[in-house]
């Protein structure tokens, strides 16, 4: 069953304990050691998703001249959202990655593994949303989904620090039930929402949203493609890994998504 | 009420607070609320965190809410909106006032009593109708200078000891509750809230309606606030507003209503329940005072002190209990069970007095644990220079934070000429440790030591037990009889381990109580006696470890309501305080929907969701008899039961020393007339016309702008915690200024440039966050900007940066001495300034250069102690009753 995030944006009281988490659990020391400059851009101080931050609150300022408010996210608002790698079903960055460092999990997650990584930079240019980057080391970082944690049954820690349940783990269907009852619901209070990430996005993001702006306000491609010379290849290299993978007893993003197509719903794959 | 009831609320209120921000985890069920379709109202001068997660943002200005909330009582009576049942039966509505009393309607902004010579009232006029005026007092606080001779602690305005006060049950007598209270907010029009706060009349009629439509037998409304409203020179009054609102409303003691307290620490509730509080002793017992006559003996601090009807008529035993405990078979009836024992206070010793007495060379030594004056206090540059002052100075911290290495401070000019020995010791951090938090709602919750402690990092609990013991080795042998209450102090804890760590559990078998003769853990303070039978830490704790081995703050099991099984609250593990006013008068749930609480006729007995609050089998119809005193006084029909007439006071005829109702003043620092009295400011607020301490002038050109401080998510407090955190200060890394893109036009300051804010006590540099989240407010025709500033920085840790609480001046609440931090004036330049504005404030603002000049001291050979050295350190605080304190 894959796994992934549901961010629910209109949730987020941009409190930060998903970075915070984040950096701890994984043992990422924090940038110039803690002694940043104010950015300027709301409170935003960190910027970017990289090789550090894989996990990053964007904060947009939207507050008419007459700053009125006409009720929960109409008029004036401040929108937050807690960004993250999207585990894309087309992972270009996997497709792209020349070593086969880059994996897809039995939790239907990429993770980049960093043995075998050479940092030769194919997957910082082939990710539509500039999720990957080289770190100190030279290799490529990025989002885990806490990768060990999930194998010790563990959500991932921003989840589990989210005070808000803006973050949610679990199963991609469930999710995706929770999401689209949220965006009636905000619809209903005439918000218009909607659930960035469902199959017209790539295939796919095992991390969704649900937006109440467009998606270049959060800093998200409205279509985002993969680089089509990197596609074709990428997806011949993913057929081997997958194979590899299998014989790990591991089950490829094909295989689940099919599963599910055909109502198999719940029984574990490996 | 408590957290997680909020979920159940149809309507909150969020003001003086910026709860998303500052208690995310708290916030979830404010945010369940708003899905289960409450409306969320958030009412700030800012759009912060919590403004973008609500339904309405109401901007006002800072220091403008005593205006805004009375708005709403007008607005209710105006309107017939309150609840009348509710109101008729639980609260002093129908109570007539005495003829002497006079209102701010009469006297332009005062009551009566008002003395200017001394600014402080005597509170006798205020009493209600037909009870007996007490004596007036031996002398009279003064607010002035802290200058001060003790006056002898007022008895209660209301002795209800005859007889029940005078009613008018058809609320048409001119002087009932009701009556003064629709007088006295008559004025309170929102086209008024408009002109003081600065919002539109529609944007406070539509708060207005929404409450109210939140509000009555099916629904019910909130308010939470933390220190946006306590931090001012009315600060007490802000909470008493909004709890005459929820009275009217009926929203007190009733599922999803309430007014929440958010804390801001862990365990701040902890610390005034046991207390760490000077005028307090555990469970709200008022410490004796030096100053009371009636003092010098138990049976006259408890006719003093405590009501003899109502729940306090049980005082008595449990300061009885108390002294049993700490000073064990040394407690016996020829010494009153110990009370000759206890220190009494011998003036107002909180954090200001107790600064500018170690400014004066009164106080040579100083204990800190826990806190950061050297940054965190309100003009913290004057807490610095005092404690150069100091002898002797024991900071106990996590790290060497600002007050560990005050003299580094870099306006210190010589660090050379400070001769005050400090000692820093290291402590453990939480985890490293046994013991428990109480939180915002006065919930106990254990925490198991989870590491060992590293190098010479000690407990606070191993801190004070080898304190002790080390003392009391020198101590041993003396006849002095000032010695003799330090000596006959019981001390029985065992130490385990290496490092000879006391048992945290023991210290709560303590709090909880237990017989005298055989240790038996009191199970509830029903059991409490003043026969020194039993033995009791904290009364009001008293529960928590009901018989041995059991730790009820240690139980985690939570259902999907009131999880009774979650932790301890105190009292009597009891999560909404005054459920009783969740039934009707005859004990029926108000509505199908709002049942809580309820009297069970077949059972004979109080049952709900929740422990009642309530004598367990007190039917609602019986009659009170008014002879017998205690709960026997009151009718079943009563509600709030700490009060001596069992009413949640609409009006408050004692308890209260700058008011029976609230009125709103200017903050001592603003930029406008009163446009409500001519009283300008709270004229009793406490004032220290001292060095370093010199105030702004309302209106004064050269500080137009109003400013207010705050914390954001990412740090905590002056920093201390997370300023040596690089994964938070990266979050957060530099000191900055909010201020409205049209303030920033008119001063030519950048965004992410720097500025310089500056009052007459400092100027600090900063950042400039130029954002629409700030807005210039239009107050009594007059348009005024509003900046607002973080206190997170300091000049040591990771990051640094100019401090906001340099800029503080030392004013404060005549009730609790809480400093005005939330609403002050400033000015605001671009660029980095502060050497060249720093020359040119005048010197005697800036005591920093006085550090270190000890000629002072020849003076202290004169200074003797008691009396003459309250004197000296700070005027006294009249005692309060404890009502006024119940809830923390
Ligand atoms: S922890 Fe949750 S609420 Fe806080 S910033 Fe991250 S997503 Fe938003």
């Amino acid at each position: 069953m894959a796994k992934g995030f549901y961010t629910d944006t209109t949730a987020c009281i941009g409190c930060k304990a998903c970075q915070v988490a984040c950096h701890q659990w994984n043992d990422i020391p924090a940038a110039e050691g803690g002694r940043t400059e104010l950015s300027g851009d709301s409170y935003d101080n960190t910027q970017t998703l990289s090789a550090e931050n894989w996990r990053h609150v964007k904060f947009i300022e939207q507050i008419t001249e007459d700053r009125t408010q006409e009720g929960f996210l109409q008029g004036s608002r401040w929108l937050m959202m807690s960004d993250v790698c999207k585990h894309c079903v087309h992972a270009a960055c996997l497709e792209v990655c020349p070593t086969g460092a880059i994996i897809r999990t039995e939790f239907d997650s990429v993770f980049i593994q960093q043995d075998a990584c050479n940092g030769c930079r194919a997957c910082v240019a082939a990710c539509p949303f500039g999720v990957v980057d080289i770190g100190r080391d030279g290799k490529a970082h990025k989002c885990t989904m806490c990768y060990d944690r999930l194998q010790n049954g563990r959500e991932p820690a921003c989840a589990q620090a989210c005070p808000t349940e803006s973050i949610r783990f679990g199963d991609i269907p469930d999710l995706m039930k929770l999401a689209d009852a949220r965006v009636a619901q905000l619809k209903e209070q005439h918000i218009d929402a909607y659930v960035y990430g469902k199959e017209d996005i790539v295939g796919g993001l095992n991390a969704f949203y649900v937006l109440v702006d467009e998606p270049h306000v959060y800093g998200l491609p409205e279509k985002p493609e993969l680089g089509s010379k990197n596609v074709d290849e990428g997806f011949a290299l993913s057929g081997v890994a997958a194979a590899a993978l299998a014989v790990t007893g591991l089950v490829s993003f094909r295989k689940s998504r099919m599963d599910e197509k055909a109502g198999a719903a719940t029984e574990d794959h490996h | 009420m408590f957290q997680q009831d909020l979920q159940n609320a149809d309507c909150i209120i969020v003001m003086g607070s910026n709860m998303a921000e500052c208690h995310p985890v708290g916030f979830r069920w404010v945010m369940k609320a708003r899905e289960r379709g409450a409306t969320i109202i958030h009412i700030d001068p800012r759009f912060t965190r919590t403004s973008a997660m609500s339904n309405q943002h109401v901007a006002i200005r800072s220091g403008s809410d005593i205006a805004f909330l009375g708005g709403l009582v007008n607005y209710i009576i105006q309107h017939d909106r309150w609840f009348k049942e509710y109101v008729h039966a639980y609260t002093n509505a129908s109570t007539i006032v005495g003829p002497d009393f006079k209102d701010t309607e009469e006297l332009d902004g005062l009551f009566s009593g008002f003395d200017p010579a001394k600014r402080a009232y005597t509170t006798t006029s205020w009493a209600y109708d037909g009870t007996l005026a007490p004596p007036a007092p031996a002398g009279s606080s003064t607010n002035q200078n802290g200058a001060h001779a003790p006056p002898a602690a007022p008895k209660p305005a209301v002795d209800f000891r005859v007889r029940p006060p005078h009613t008018d049950p058809t609320l048409q007598h001119p002087r009932c509750v009701f009556q003064i209270l629709k007088r006295h907010y008559a004025r309170y029009t929102p086209e008024m809230v408009s002109r003081v706060c600065g919002c539109s009349p529609e944007e406070f009629e539509r708060v207005a309606k929404t409450l109210c439509d939140n509000s009555g037998r099916e629904r019910t409304s909130s308010f939470c606030y933390a220190v946006g409203w306590t931090q001012h020179t009315v600060g007490v009054q802000y909470i008493r507003t909004a709890s005459i609102v929820q009275a009217l409303l009926g929203n007190m003691g009733r599922p999803g209503g309430g007014i929440l307290a958010l804390r801001g620490h862990a365990s701040i509730q902890g610390s005034t329940d046991v207390p760490t509080l000077y005028h307090l002793l555990p469970g709200y017992l008022p410490s004796p005072s030096a100053a009371a006559p009636q003092h010098d003996t138990l049976d006259g601090w408890v006719a003093n002190t405590m009501p003899t009807t109502g729940w306090w008529a049980n005082g008595r035993k449990y300061m009885v209990s108390l002294l049993k405990m700490w000073y064990g078979d040394a407690a016996t009836p020829d010494n009153q069970w110990g009370y000759e024992f206890l220190p009494k206070s011998v003036g107002d010793h909180s954090h200001i007095p107790m600064f500018k007495a170690m400014s004066d060379d009164v106080v040579k030594g100083f204990m800190c644990i826990g806190q950061n004056p050297a940054a965190g206090g309100q003009n913290a540059i004057y807490n610095r220079a005092a404690m150069a002052h100091l002898d002797w100075f024991v900071v106990r911290d996590l790290f060497r934070i600002e007050t560990a290495e005050f003299w580094k401070a870099p306006d210190i000019p010589d660090p050379s000429v400070i001769k005050t020995e400090v000692f820093f010791l290291p402590s453990t951090s939480v985890t490293e440790s046994d013991g428990s938090f109480t939180n915002t709602q006065r919930m106990l919750q254990w925490h198991d030591k989870g590491a060992e402690p590293t190098g010479d990092c000690r407990s606070d609990l191993w801190f004070s037990h080898h304190l002790y013991k080390r003392l009391r080795k020198l101590y041993e042998g003396s006849t002095d009889p000032k010695d003799a209450g330090f000596l006959a102090m019981t001390w029985n804890l065992d130490v385990e381990g290496p490092m000879q760590e006391p048992k945290a559990v023991d210290v709560l078998a303590e709090i909880n109580g237990w017989t005298t003769a055989d240790r038996v853990p009191v199970k509830t303070f029903l059991d409490l006696k003043d026969d020194g039978s039993t033995s009791c830490g904290v009364w009001i704790y008293t529960g928590v470890a009901p018989a041995p081995g059991v730790n009820k703050a240690r139980a985690r099991v939570a259902d999907a309501y009131t999880s009774l099984g979650w932790g301890y609250a105190w009292p009597a593990n009891r999560r909404t305080l005054y459920n009783r006013a969740s039934a009707d008068p005859e004990g029926k749930p108000w509505s199908e929907r709002k049942r809580y609480v309820w009297w069970d006729e077949t059972q004979k007995k109080w049952v709900g969701y929740d422990v009642p609050d309530y004598p367990a089998t007190k039917a609602p119809s019986s009659k009170g008899d008014w002879a017998k005193g205690g709960m026997d006084a009151l009718d079943g029909s009563t509600a709030f039961i700490m009060q001596r007439d069992g009413k949640a006071w609409l009006f408050a005829p004692s308890g209260i020393v700058d008011g029976p109702l609230p009125a709103h003043y200017e903050p001592w620092e603003t930029g406008v007339k009163n446009p409500l009295y001519g009283t300008q400011a709270n004229p009793v607020a406490k004032v220290w016309n001292i060095v370093g301490n010199r105030y702004i002038d309302a209106g004064d050109p050269n500080y137009p702008i109003i400013i207010t401080t705050y914390r954001l998510t990412e740090h905590h407090l002056s920093g201390p915690m997370s300023r040596w955190s690089p994964w938070l200060t990266e979050l957060q890394p530099e000191m900055f200024i909010e201020i409205s893109p049209e303030l920033a036009a008119e001063k030519g300051i950048e965004n992410a440039g720097w500025c310089t804010v500056y009052t007459p006590r400092a100027a600090i540099e900063c950042k400039t966050l130029v954002t629409r989240r700030m807005r210039p407010f239009t107050i009594a025709g007059q348009r005024i900007h509003q900046a607002g500033a973080p206190f997170h920085w300091s000049w040591a840790g990771v990051v640094t940066g100019g401090n906001a609480n340099d800029l503080i001046a030392l004013v404060a609440d005549p009730n609790v001495t809480i400093h005005e931090g939330k609403a002050f004036m400033c000015q605001i330049v671009a660029g980095r300034k502060q050497a060249e504005i720093l020359a040119k404030l005048p010197d005697q603002t800036r005591p920093l250069p006085l550090v270190g000049r000890r000629e002072k001291r020849a003076a202290e050979s004169a200074i003797d102690e008691g009396i003459e050295l309250a004197e000296r350190v700070g005027q006294y605080l009249p005692l309060d009753h404890p009502e006024g304190v119940y809830h923390g």
